[in-house]
């Protein structure tokens, strides 16, 4: 290499190293008070087994239904719609087809209560009729929940009462429910012709409305589906005989929809729940922080170890591992891949056989420098000779790590995809950052003094 | 230079009583299979207060029909409960069964306090046992996919070597020290399973299967200096085998204990799910290690002996 390439190649080296270091490093950044361009900030996607979540997989029945995809596609769009509700970032609805079962697979990260989320999940639609509360307690409420703004979890629960500020400032609930529904229809309204949904409830229910509305003449009276407000209209006057309708902003599918579900008080297709896999956000964070631990422990002592053994060669493969890590944290921040404790293993069986491409060229330039070679001869035999193995080796722990990520299991999955981005990663890392570093040194008085190399 | 091949009897019989011990174990003990494949449930909790004895939690889940639930004590609260496969209900029922043990005594004026309770949950997986069998039948076909690609590529990069040994003996050898190095776990997990009900998980897999790939990578780095020796010096097959051993010895042992620093950490530090992952790494790679500097060579020598007594 000549001296110009070398500079070269380090500058493109150290560039990206700064730059890499921005992305990983950027909340750290920030909170020094430096301000860097928005790009930089992207966090790093944390799956359910380190943030806490659950994973949910149903079953659909689907013996009595002839168009299944159909069906499937309806039952994730229905599912979809309630677990929007969770108000948790980027829930997953999917489908899925194994060994001729139809199954739903859902994953919410960060959820605090999965029961609670079970239970939404494998409901019926859930009719809902309540009534305005008191100004004093609307306003009490609405105190509570600007108190609690920006505040952290902790400091919330120090606060008297904090579990007001959950609660709907505006709207309490009333017997009046789906329970008592009789039958759902689809009608239009007469001026505008937009779609309506008429309800008429069992004698029960209509004793309850009609007490209802004449509480209420004046007032509005809201109307909830799944915990979503769908209108509010005021009362004129004492409804009897257990009629009421909802004119939400429907489209008429959406209102057939919905009367189709509240009629049949049911998903299209009746679902199973055949696994669970529910993680605390205790656990999560435990589980985020030990790991994180033990691969910090492992690789201080391989950098102790390389310099030791290998002493300036060494330095310089720690160097090169560490913009190495660098580059891999920033490449799972770019292409945002979800990490996962597996995924942090595999990452972190990576580092120490990374080293593995190092010691193989270090190992072969050593015996080339034994052999009173000159230091550039010996520099490139050493690459020359040990390409064959560092290729063979890698090769054959990334046909593994393909076969295994076909596997399909979330925990596979994320160990294999790390691993192979590793292996890929640390080919590069010491055929091109090592060799850099090494040629910088060649024909520089360093390279005289044989302690620092043998 | 150290003389390896020369005391291949010695790592013959080491190494078959190491396998033979472990084929054993297998048989006798079998293996522990994990929820992930038998379908199943874990239960772990947090104690807020002072944890129970095992005792005492059987008799509180004494009320549900659980079948056999084993109780691991974990962390200085926790408890992790292993059970059959349960469901939603079943599961809350437990929680709040759990839950009540401190409520009662806080019992206020006859009011309930609902939602204090005495435990925290941290985890619960409950897995069907259809879900179970398929990955059962895909963790087969996976071993099998991995085995045959890792002999097809070795006889693939060894294909220039004809002499004196062909290609698909490296081949073959290499195999053989993958079922040495894959055996001798398998079989300290046999023996884990039954005194201390390690189980086989995904996670175990995973490691093992890693493994295979690592360890034939040590086998193929062994290999690929004899091919390289042969090729530029020749001489006696036994010198070339033990001259290009002792040339790989360091990178050997330097590229296994820097892989065998950051699994120990996880090991050590790691904490509770990647623990059997990496153990089953640390057995794999260390059986690996040792099978490519003492084995593989040996054996190639043995063949090539047994090749030339018998040509005469």
């Amino acid at each position: 290499m000549s001296r110009k390439r070398v500079y070269i190649y380090l500058g493109i080296i150290i560039i990206l190293a700064v730059v890499s270091a921005g992305f990983v490093f950027s909340q750290e950044i920030e909170k020094i008070g430096l301000n860097l361009p928005d790009f930089f900030n992207i966090p790093f996607k944390l799956g359910l087994d380190l943030q806490g979540g659950t994973h949910l997989v149903y079953e659909a029945d689907l013996s009595e239904i002839e168009d299944h995809s159909s069906a499937m596609a309806g039952l994730r769009d229905i599912i979809e719609r309630r677990v929007n509700l969770f108000g948790v970032s980027e829930p997953i609805v999917q489908t899925q087809e194994a060994a001729g079962q139809h199954r739903l697979v859902v994953e919410l990260a960060g959820i605090k209560d999965p029961n609670e989320a079970i239970k939404m999940i494998g409901q019926t639609p859930f009719l809902e009729f309540k009534e305005q509360k008191s100004e004093q307690e609307t306003q009490l409420i609405l105190d509570k929940q600007k108190e609690l703004e920006g505040k952290s979890m902790e400091e919330i629960e120090q606060i008297e009462n904090w579990m007001l500020a959950l609660e709907d400032p505006y709207f309490t609930s009333t017997a009046l429910t789906g329970k008592y529904l009789d039958k759902a229809e689809m009608g239009f309204e007469q001026n505008t012709q937009a779609p309506l949904i008429l309800l008429k409830f069992d004698d029960e229910g209509s004793d309850i409305f009609e007490d209802l509305t004449s509480r209420n003449i004046g007032k509005p009276i809201a109307i909830y589906i799944d915990n979503v407000l769908i209108s509010a209209p005021v009362v004129q006057d004492v409804i009897s005989g257990g009629d009421a309708q909802i004119s939400g902003q429907f489209t008429v599918s959406e209102a057939k929809e919905l009367v189709m579900n509240l009629n049949a008080g049911a998903l299209p297709v009746p679902i199973v729940l055949i696994s669970q896999q529910s993680v605390g956000p205790t656990l999560g964070k435990i589980s985020l922080e030990k790991s994180l631990y033990a691969g910090i422990l492992g690789f201080l002592v391989i950098i102790i170890f390389l310099i030791l053994f290998y002493r300036l060669p060494g330095v310089l493969a720690s160097l090169s591992l560490i913009i190495y890590i660098l580059f891999i944290l920033t490449i799972f921040k770019l292409i945002s891949v979800t990490l996962t404790l597996a995924g942090i293993g595999g990452f972190i069986l990576s580092i120490g056989m990374a080293v593995d491409a190092n010691v193989l060229i270090f190992s072969r330039m050593r015996e080339e420098l034994k052999e009173e070679k000159s230091f550039n001869v010996s520099l490139i035999e050493g690459f020359r000779r040990s390409w064959p193995s560092i290729r063979d080796g890698n090769i054959t722990t990334l046909i593994v790590a393909l076969i295994l990520f076909w596997f399909g299991t979330s925990f596979i999955e994320g160990f294999a995809f790390t691993l192979s981005i590793g292996i890929l990663l640390s080919i590069f890392s010491a055929l091109f950052i090592t060799k850099t570093f090494l040629w910088f040194f060649a024909g520089t008085k360093f390279e005289n003094i044989k302690w620092l190399w043998v | 230079m150290i003389n390896f091949t020369k005391h291949r009897r010695i790592y013959f019989i080491f190494s078959g009583i190491l396998i033979l011990a472990s084929i054993v174990c297998l048989v006798v003990f079998g293996l522990n299979p994990g929820i992930d494949f038998t379908g199943g449930s874990i239960l772990e909790i947090e104690y807020k207060g002072e944890r129970p004895s095992n005792q005492e939690i059987t008799e509180q889940l004494s009320e549900f029909d659980l079948g056999t639930v084993y109780i691991q004590p974990t962390g200085e609260k926790g408890v992790i409960l292993r059970m059959k496969h349960i469901d939603e209900s079943v599961h809350q029922e437990i929680i709040q069964s759990f839950g009540q043990v401190e409520v009662e005594g806080l019992e206020v004026q006859g009011v309930e306090l609902v939602g204090i309770s005495s435990v925290e949950e941290r985890r619960f997986e409950s897995i069907g046992p259809v879900i179970g069998q398929e990955l059962k039948e895909k963790t087969k076909i996976v071993v099998a996919l991995v085995l045959l690609s890792i002999v097809i590529y070795i006889a693939l990069a060894f294909r220039k070597i004809q002499k004196p040994l062909k290609s698909w003996h490296y081949g073959i050898i290499s195999v053989l020290a993958l079922f040495h190095d894959i055996l001798i776990p398998l079989g300290i997990f046999a023996v884990l399973g039954r005194i201390y009900n390690v189980e086989i998980t995904i996670p175990v897999i995973t490691a093992l299967l890693a493994v295979l790939g690592y360890s034939v990578n040590n086998t193929v780095v062994v290999f690929d200096r004899i091919r390289e020796n042969l090729l530029k010096r020749g001489g006696l097959f036994e010198d070339v085998v033990d001259m290009s051993l002792n040339q790989t010895l360091t990178r050997q042992i330097n590229t296994s204990l820097t892989t065998l620093f950051v699994v120990a950490a996880i090991f050590f530090f790691g904490g509770e799910t990647l623990k059997y992952f990496a153990l089953a790494l640390i057995l794999g790679i260390a059986a690996g290690t040792y099978s490519s500097i003492f084995l593989a060579g040996s054996l190639l020598v043995l063949w090539f002996r047994w090749r030339e007594r018998r040509a005469g």
